[in-house]
């Protein structure tokens, strides 16, 4: 059996690591940040709760390669979705060409 | 990784080796693998809603804000909290039954159902509040459509009101409900499926089905409960936190 088991202390520690992550968040959203940060205050504290998530909960960082082929699938297309869809509305009105 | 070195235990066969897998071993990463494929597809299903939701906030931010604020913050927080332990006690769960410790395996299995049904209880609690104050969208519900009652400059606070910011008129909030109900509604249903699978599992935990060599349900439907964690973790604070930070005075 070549299967990894994760360890009890790092399954404590990430859990851990989540709940002081949605502490952060509300924090951090009562607070002003300069120049509209919050909204990328809190995805970024999303994010990195995600990825723990991913990599021990979920065993991505134990898996075979073919499993972060298909994670990194995951994102590549998600990254396509929001990135060609957000050329399209934020760029409409750049030009008046009078429709 | 998927390679044929037979043992003893294969060449009698576990009673759950299929006979198209070499073993036990290769069966286990098949699974796993097939798992990731049906979650790659759930994430571009949740995906569009996420990218609706970006662009209707982008177009009414102060709508969005408005509305995101009379969300309650506490019951969300909380069920935040629920689902992180409850991701915990799944990964324990994985965990026991690897070592082949099958009371507590039971044990963490029933504490993630118990936990995911207090989270369907609390949300029931929200979407109860959202329908006295009239907040639920258009005429789902046709005794009670969507116009809620708005908080007048000058007038004692309510909660039960909805305090515009300056800028947002009803219609936009309603688009806001329209995307919380969409989103937090299929995760909800997400949640219902896995408390289903969490039953089955208990079930046949307590049966004896599952041991160090034959495992894969339980870290299957373990993929399945994290990744809809997952999706509440982005939730949380998009539809709950957005505008706090103007209306902290």
């Amino acid at each position: 059996m070549s299967e990894h088991i994760v360890p009890v202390k790092v399954y404590l520690g990430i859990f851990l690591a989540l709940l002081v992550g949605t502490a952060l968040t509300v924090l951090a959203a009562f607070v002003d940040f300069p120049w509209r940060l919050n909204t990328i205050v809190a995805l970024t504290i999303a994010s990195v709760k995600a990825t723990l998530v991913v990599l021990y909960f979920m065993h991505v960082r134990y898996s075979p390669r073919l499993v972060w082929v298909i994670v990194a699938s995951a994102l590549f297309w998600m990254g396509i979705l929001f990135a060609f869809t957000f050329s399209d509305y934020f760029t409409r009105n750049w030009l008046s060409i009078g429709y | 990784m998927i390679e044929s070195h037979a043992t003893t235990q294969d060449i009698h066969g576990h009673p759950a080796l299929q006979h198209h897998f070499e073993n036990m071993e290769q069966q286990r990463e098949a699974g796993t693998i097939g798992m990731w494929v049906f979650l790659v597809t759930e994430l571009m299903f949740f995906g569009g809603m996420f990218l609706a939701y970006a662009l209707y906030r982008n177009l009414y931010p102060a709508a969005f804000a408005s509305a995101s604020n009379h969300l309650d913050i506490v019951l969300g927080a909380v069920n935040t909290g629920v689902l992180i332990v409850s991701s915990f006690t799944m990964a324990m769960a994985v965990y026991f039954t690897q070592v082949g410790n099958r009371r507590p395996q039971i044990v963490c299995l029933v504490l993630t159902l118990i936990l995911g049904l207090t989270f369907l209880g609390i949300k029931a609690v929200e979407y109860h509040d959202k329908y006295t104050d009239h907040l639920i969208p258009g005429r789902l519900i046709p005794s009670a459509p969507f116009g809620p009652a708005v908080q007048e400059e000058g007038q004692p606070l309510d909660h039960h009101k909805l305090h515009l910011l300056p800028g947002a008129t009803l219609r936009q909030v309603e688009m806001f409900y329209w995307i919380y109900f969409a989103m937090t509604g299929m995760h909800a249903l997400h949640m219902i499926i896995g408390a289903g699978l969490l039953t089955f599992l208990i079930l046949y935990s307590i049966k004896g089905r599952f041991d160090p060599e034959y495992h894969s349900p339980v870290e299957i439907i373990g993929l399945y409960w994290h990744f809809v964690d997952i999706v509440w973790i982005f939730l949380f604070p998009l539809l709950y936190l957005l505008g706090r930070h103007f209306e902290h005075g």
